[in-house]
């Protein structure tokens, strides 16, 4: 039988999906947050149960493929409305702090 | 060339990703223009800016561009999907690079080099390109900040990567490699092949292992913008890593950039830190399963490829003979250079195939655009006037530099360059001359010492400016001979 995904979630391992996505958690947090997160794996373990032999993996809900749309060139927004959003804008560019230790 | 693993127990082992950017008239999933060097942050959307509420649709071109690449390949082209990959650099808006993951749209190909040695394609698949991040160093040229600015004209640009399989084993190969790939995609017009607008960048993936061992770890090179510095870097970090494991250390996975300046490689980041991108399938786009019509038609339109356009020139020119290096360099250099039209119209038009081939690799291809525009008409009537001896070698290369840089017809060139034949009895009478006053060396000649020619072609090209052809002079020379031998 299944291992209840509740045992399988460690607050490390959501400690780690936090810092992946640039969060900051208190210690409270991070324990709430495991329980739910395995509460929710463990409702879509359920699905496990079920008998899926016949089934194949969906690897999209829609019934559709090949959604495109011709190589024609369509508006942009103009450089005014682009740096709009931006906390910094120098040269028409953004402006952003270095991260890590990137290329020079 | 110097590598460090030849001859040594060591054994270079290499893999290369190389980023195509297509040359498709818009992005991937948005209707902005795809163009290199407009100004900063105005081919951008909604949709490549990541704004909520703005949903992404797949350019057509680009999955039949792909699938191309897949057929030129040899490899299978297949339904596939596409996935996010999640990272925090500020190069794309969304936080994620739309990219594909579990299900590349082309897998298991492989690619030939000219040598012979196959190198596998484990896959190629489509994803969008990342903006371009300027980064100001410490200290910088903006108030003494230190960060970067981006440009998001790039991102969103559709890119195909290409991931060989670990089947290279030296520097040299590692460029034949990307040579011959950009090749192919300059061949089916995917790509321009600019290497030095970022138009096909390169990561090679590098270890050492003692030869027959074991894979060792491989360190991943960045910022590899030239052939040249691919295959530097290549044979740099070999170096570098059998030093490692020499003085009993362990060569540790990551990133590294190569430093053009300074030859070397330094760290970028370590691999663990950015290794779990999270990919998840991306909701917002449905799967691309290109159509069997679709895959007969881009078979169809297919162009000839860069090996069997050089296989056709060889063998016209070789004319069943083993070709020479110099003839086969000068096939490659042909072929890659986008002239083997010309040479094959040439000698349609009955001119030399080795003259045309001889001009086209030599002259012609010191400027490849201009040769590409010349008319086939022309090129073939000059390589006809140097055979038949109206013109000289040195007078044809000078013509045919006129034609590259101004543009006309042969005749004419010659013409104006005083650049006329000289008519039998004139060229008789410069021969005379010259037997005149070398009455010796004439006797050796008529002894059957075939070398003395040669001096009096010179001769002969002295007292006529240059203007007379060898060829017609060694002709007059073997004539006069037979004369006077004559009973």
């Amino acid at each position: 039988m299944l291992q209840s995904m509740a045992e399988r979630i460690s607050v490390e391992q959501v400690a780690h999906v936090a810092r992946l996505s640039r969060l900051r958690l208190t210690g409270e947090e991070l324990e709430r947050f495991a329980s739910q997160m395995a509460a929710v794996l463990d409702h879509a373990a359920d699905v496990a149960s079920l008998d899926l032999e016949q089934v194949l993996p969906t690897s999209h809900p829609l019934p559709l493929v090949n959604v495109l749309r011709a190589d024609q060139p369509g508006p942009t927004l103009s450089q005014q409305e682009v740096l709009a959003a931006a906390p910094e804008a120098v040269d028409g560019r953004f402006s952003v702090p270095s991260i890590l230790a990137e290329a020079p | 060339m110097s590598d460090v693993t030849t001859g040594s127990e060591w054994e270079v082992v290499v893999g290369l990703e190389v980023h195509v950017e297509l040359r498709t008239a818009t992005k991937l999933f948005c209707s902005c223009p795809n163009s290199f060097g407009d100004v900063p942050n105005t081919n951008v959307c909604p949709v490549c800016l990541g704004l909520p509420g703005s949903l992404p649709v797949l350019n057509s071109r680009a999955v039949e561009m792909a699938a191309t690449v897949g057929l030129a390949l040899n490899a299978r082209v297949q339904p596939s999907r596409f996935h996010r990959k999640n990272y925090f650099y500020p190069d794309m808006p969304k936080d994620y690079q739309i990219s594909q993951y579990d299900l590349p749209i082309c897998a298991a190909g492989w690619l030939d080099l000219p040598d012979g040695h196959r190198v596998g394609v484990e896959r190629a698949h489509l994803e969008e390109d990342t903006g371009k991040s300027t980064h100001l160093g410490g200290g910088g040229r903006l108030h003494g900040s230190d960060g970067s600015l981006v440009d998001y004209n790039r991102a969103g640009v559709p890119l195909v990567e290409v991931v060989s399989a670990p089947d290279i084993r030296s520097a040299e190969q590692a460029r034949s490699y990307v040579a011959e790939l950009r090749s192919i995609l300059v061949a089916t017009g995917v790509s321009d092949g600019r290497m030095e607008e970022g138009s096909l960048r390169v990561d090679a993936n590098v270890s050492v292992r003692r030869r027959g061992g074991t894979l060792g770890t491989r360190c991943e090179i960045k910022n590899l913008n030239s052939l040249r510095s691919l295959g530097r870097a290549i044979e740099h970090d070999a170096a570098r890593q059998v030093a490692v494991v020499e003085s009993g250390r362990q060569v540790s996975q990551e990133t590294r950039h190569w430093n053009e300046e300074g030859g070397h490689t330094v760290p970028l980041r370590s691999k663990e830190e950015a290794f779990d991108y999270r990919y998840f399938p991306e909701p917002d786009l449905v799967p691309v399963e290109p159509p069997g019509e679709l895959l007969d038609r881009l078979a169809s339109e297919m162009p000839p490829l860069p090996a069997e356009r050089r296989r056709r020139l060889i063998d016209l020119a070789s004319e069943g003979r083993q070709p020479s290096r110099a003839a086969e360099d000068q096939v490659a250099t042909v072929v890659d250079l986008g002239l083997d039209d010309l040479v094959l119209g040439a000698a349609s038009r009955g001119a030399s195939t080795r003259l045309a081939l001889a001009r086209a690799a030599n002259e012609a291809a010191t400027d490849p655009s201009a040769a590409r525009g010349l008319s086939v008409e022309s090129f073939a009537k000059l390589v006809s006037m140097e055979d038949s001896g109206r013109l000289s070698a040195t007078q044809a290369k000078a013509v045919l530099a006129r034609m590259l840089g101004e543009g006309g017809s042969p005749e004419q060139i010659a013409a104006s360059l005083g650049y006329e034949a000289l008519d039998p009895s004139q060229l008789s009478a410069a021969v005379e001359t010259v037997l005149a006053t070398n009455g010796a060396e004439w006797q050796r000649f008529v002894d059957g010492d075939e070398k003395v020619a040669g001096f009096f072609v010179g001769q002969v090209m002295r007292v006529t400016g240059g203007k007379a052809d060898g060829r017609a002079v060694r002709q007059v020379l073997a004539q006069r001979r037979l004369d006077s031998l004559a009973p």
